[in-house]
C-alpha cells in the first residue's frame, strides 16, 4: 500500500487542508469537550466525587449499564440471526429488510421513543399482550431495554454482514464433504471469523446505549432511583441550574465513552488482522 | 486465491453436496421467521404506529396539525439549522478527507479518530459542552451578555450543538475511499498541467460522488432529526426555539398525540426518503464499483 505514496509536495493543498481541518476540528469538537474537563476540573476532587457517587446517581448508572448491556446481549443475538438470514437464505421482502434495518440510524430518536412507548404502553398493540402475562414493559427498566434494543439493532447485524458474506463457501464445502455435521461445520469453520465482528457490533452497540437520550426518556418515565437514566439526569442537573453537578457526572460518561471507544478500535484493528490472516 | 475464489461458480459445487453445505429447510424458515418477528416488534409495529396514530382522527386532524403556528416556525427552524449546518460540515468533509487521504504525514491516524470523536459522544453532552462554553456560567457567558449576544436557549447554540453531532459524517465515508483511490489519477492530471483544485473537481470529484451523496444524506438526516443536544441548548421557547423534534417532544407532553405523531409522521417520511436513496446510492457505488473492477486490474486487489 505504501508504494503508491509519491513524497509529499507533488498535489497541492496539504497546508491549507491540513489548517483548515485542524481549526475547524478544535472549534467545534476539541474546545468544547476541553471545556468540559476544565469545568469539571475546576469543581475540586472532594466535591466532584460526592456529586458522582451520589445514592441517584448510582442508581441512574446501575440502571443505563444495566439495560445498555441487556440491549447490546439481545441485539448480538437476534441481530446474529439476521444478519444471518439476510446473507444466507433468500425470502420474500428481503431488500425491503435489508434497508429498512438502518431505520433506528435514520428516525429521530425523539420520533423513535413516542412510537414505542405507544406500542408498549399498558394498552399498546404490543403492551397489552404483555400486560396480560403481568409484564409491565413501558416506564419500567424493561422500557429502557426496549428503548435501546431499538437504537442499538443496527450495529450488529451491519458489523456481521460483511463478514458473514466474505466466509469462503469452499471451506464450507470442503468441510461438509470432509463429512463434518453441519452444525460441526457452523461451530468450527463458520462462527470462529465472526467473532471480532460480533464483539465490535455488541461493543457500538453498548456504546450508543449507554449515551442515548431521546428514545428512552418517553417510554422510561423517569423516576428517580427506578427508572432515570443518567443522560436524564444530567439534564436534570441543568434544569435545576445545578450546572457544576451535570458536567461532572458528563465528565465520567465521557470517560467511559473513550474507554469504549479505545476498545471499539482495538476490536475493528483484530477483526481487520483476522481477515487479512485468513486471506494471506 | 482470491481471483480464483471470484472466477469459480461456488452454487455448482453447492448443487452437488446439496444439504451437507446448507441447514434443513425447518432451521431456515425458523431462522428467517425470528429474524423477521424481533424486526417487526422493534421496527416495523413502531413504524406503522406513528402513522396510525397520526390518522387516528381523520384527515383533517392531521392537516391541522401543521397549520399551528409554532408547527410552521418548527418547519422553518429545522430547515435553517440543516441549511447551515449540512453544507458547513460538507465543507470540512471535502477539505479534511483531501488533507488525510491525499498525504501522509504524522499524527494522521490520530486526526482520523479525532474527527469521528463526535460518534463516542452522548447527544446530551454534545449539547451540555456548549451550555458550558456560551452559558451564563460559562467561558464566554459574561462577555456575551455585556454584547447582548445570545447563544444558548436561541439559534446559534443550536446550530453549534446541530454542527457537533454531525461533524463526522461527510469525512467518514470519504476519506476511506479517497485513500482506496491514491494519487496516480490526480499526479497525472497536475502533471498535464491541472491546478489542484481542477485536478479535484475533474479527477477526484466524479470518483467519490457516490459517496459524498451518501455522507451528505446521513448528515441531513441527523441534523433534522437530532433531539438530545438541541434540547439541551434550545430552552424550548414555543414559536422561536423550538426544532421539530423538539416539537413533537412538546405535543406528546401536553397529551396531544395525534399532532404529535403528526409532526412525526413528517419525520418518519423524511427517514423513509433518506433509507431510499442511501439503498439507491449504495447500489450506484456498488454497479460503479464492479465495472471498474471488471476494466481495471488494480480492481482485483480491492475489497
Amino acid at each position: 500500500m505504501l508504494h503508491a505514496w509519491k513524497p509529499r509536495g507533488v498535489l497541492p493543498g496539504f497546508g491549507i487542508t491540513f489548517g483548515y481541518t485542524v481549526m475547524y476540528l478544535s472549534l467545534i469538537v476539541l474546545i468544547p469537550l476541553a471545556a468540559l474537563f476544565t469545568k469539571s476540573a475546576a469543581i475540586g476532587w472532594a466535591g466532584f466525587w460526592e456529586t458522582v457517587t451520589a445514592p441517584r446517581v448510582i442508581a441512574s448508572y446501575k440502571l443505563t449499564f444495566g439495560a445498555a448491556l441487556a440491549a447490546a446481549l439481545i441485539n448480538s443475538f437476534f441481530g446474529f440471526l439476521t444478519a444471518w438470514a439476510l446473507v444466507r437464505y433468500r425470502f420474500p421482502g428481503k431488500r425491503v429488510v435489508d434497508a429498512m434495518v438502518d431505520l433506528p440510524f435514520a428516525l429521530p430518536t425523539a420520533v423513535s421513543g413516542i412510537a414505542l412507548t405507544t406500542i408498549y404502553a399498558q394498552n399498546g398493540w404490543i403492551g397489552k399482550h404483555l400486560a396480560a402475562l403481568g409484564i409491565k414493559a413501558a416506564y419500567s427498566p424493561l422500557g429502557v431495554c426496549i428503548a435501546l434494543t431499538f437504537i442499538g439493532l443496527p450495529f450488529v447485524v451491519r458489523t456481521l454482514q460483511p463478514a458473514l458474506a466474505d466466509i469462503d463457501k469452499e471451506l464450507e464445502e470442503a468441510s461438509a464433504s470432509l463429512g463434518a455435521s453441519r452444525w460441526k461445520t457452523i461451530r468450527r469453520v463458520i462462527l470462529p471469523p465472526l467473532v471480532p465482528p460480533l464483539l465490535t457490533g455488541f461493543a457500538l452497540a453498548f456504546a450508543r446505549a449507554i449515551g442515548e437520550y431521546g428514545s428512552v426518556v418517553f417510554i422510561s418515565g423517569n423516576m428517580p432511583m427506578r427508572t432515570e437514566i443518567t443522560s436524564l439526569l444530567i439534564i436534570a442537573k441543568l434544569e435545576q441550574y445545578d450546572v457544576a453537578g451535570a458536567t461532572a457526572i458528563a465528565a465520567v460518561m465521557l470517560v467511559i465513552s473513550f474507554f469504549l471507544l479505545l476498545v471499539i478500535n482495538l476490536l475493528q484493528w483484530w477483526s481487520v488482522r483476522q481477515y487479512q490472516g485468513g486471506h494471506a | 486465491m482470491m481471483a480464483a475464489a471470484n472466477s469459480t461458480p461456488s452454487q455448482s459445487i453447492t448443487g452437488r453436496l446439496g444439504g451437507a453445505a446448507a441447514e434443513p429447510r425447518w432451521v431456515q424458515v425458523l431462522i428467517v421467521m425470528t429474524a423477521l418477528l424481533f424486526l417487526a416488534s422493534f421496527l416495523f409495529i413502531p413504524l406503522a404506529a406513528v402513522f396510525a396514530e397520526a390518522f387516528r382522527k381523520g384527515m383533517e386532524a392531521y392537516l391541522a396539525s401543521f397549520q399551528d403556528g409554532a408547527a410552521v416556525s418548527a418547519i422553518r427552524l429545522t430547515l435553517i439549522v440543516a441549511g447551515i449546518a449540512v453544507p458547513l460540515n460538507l465543507v470540512f468533509g471535502v477539505v479534511a478527507s483531501w488533507c488525510l487521504a491525499k498525504f501522509q504525514f504524522p499524527g494522521r491516524s490520530v486526526l482520523i479518530t479525532l474527527i469521528d470523536l463526535p460518534f463516542a459522544v452522548s447527544p446530551v453532552i454534545s449539547g451540555l459542552v456548549y451550555v458550558l462554553l456560551f452559558g451564563l456560567q460559562g467561558w464566554l457567558g459574561p462577555w456575551l451578555a455585556a454584547h447582548d449576544i445570545e447563544v444558548i436557549f436561541a439559534v446559534p447554540g443550536i446550530v453549534l450543538a446541530t454542527l457537533f453531532v454531525t461533524f463526522p459524517f461527510v469525512a467518514r465515508e470519504l476519506i476511506p475511499l479517497m485513500q482506496e483511490q491514491g494519487t496516480e489519477d490526480e499526479q497525472a492530471a497536475i502533471t498535464l498541467g491541472a491546478t489542484g483544485l481542477q485536478a479535484f473537481l475533474r479527477v477526484t470529484l466524479p470518483n467519490v460522488k457516490w459517496a459524498l451523496l451518501y455522507g451528505v444524506i446521513l448528515c441531513n438526516a441527523r441534523a433534522m432529526g437530532e433531539f438530545g443536544a438541541v434540547s439541551v441548548v434550545s430552552g424550548h421557547i414555543r414559536g422561536q426555539t423550538n426544532t421539530l423534534p423538539l416539537h413533537v417532544e412538546i405535543l406528546y407532553n401536553e397529551y396531544n398525540f395525534v399532532a404529535a405523531f403528526a409532526v412525526a409522521s413528517l419525520l418518519t417520511l423524511l427517514a423513509m426518503v433518506t433509507l431510499v436513496l442511501k439503498t439507491i446510492v449504495e447500489r450506484r457505488a456498488g454497479l460503479e464499483r464492479a465495472a471498474t473492477a471488471e476494466t481495471t486490474p488494480r480492481g482485483k486487489t480491492r475489497n
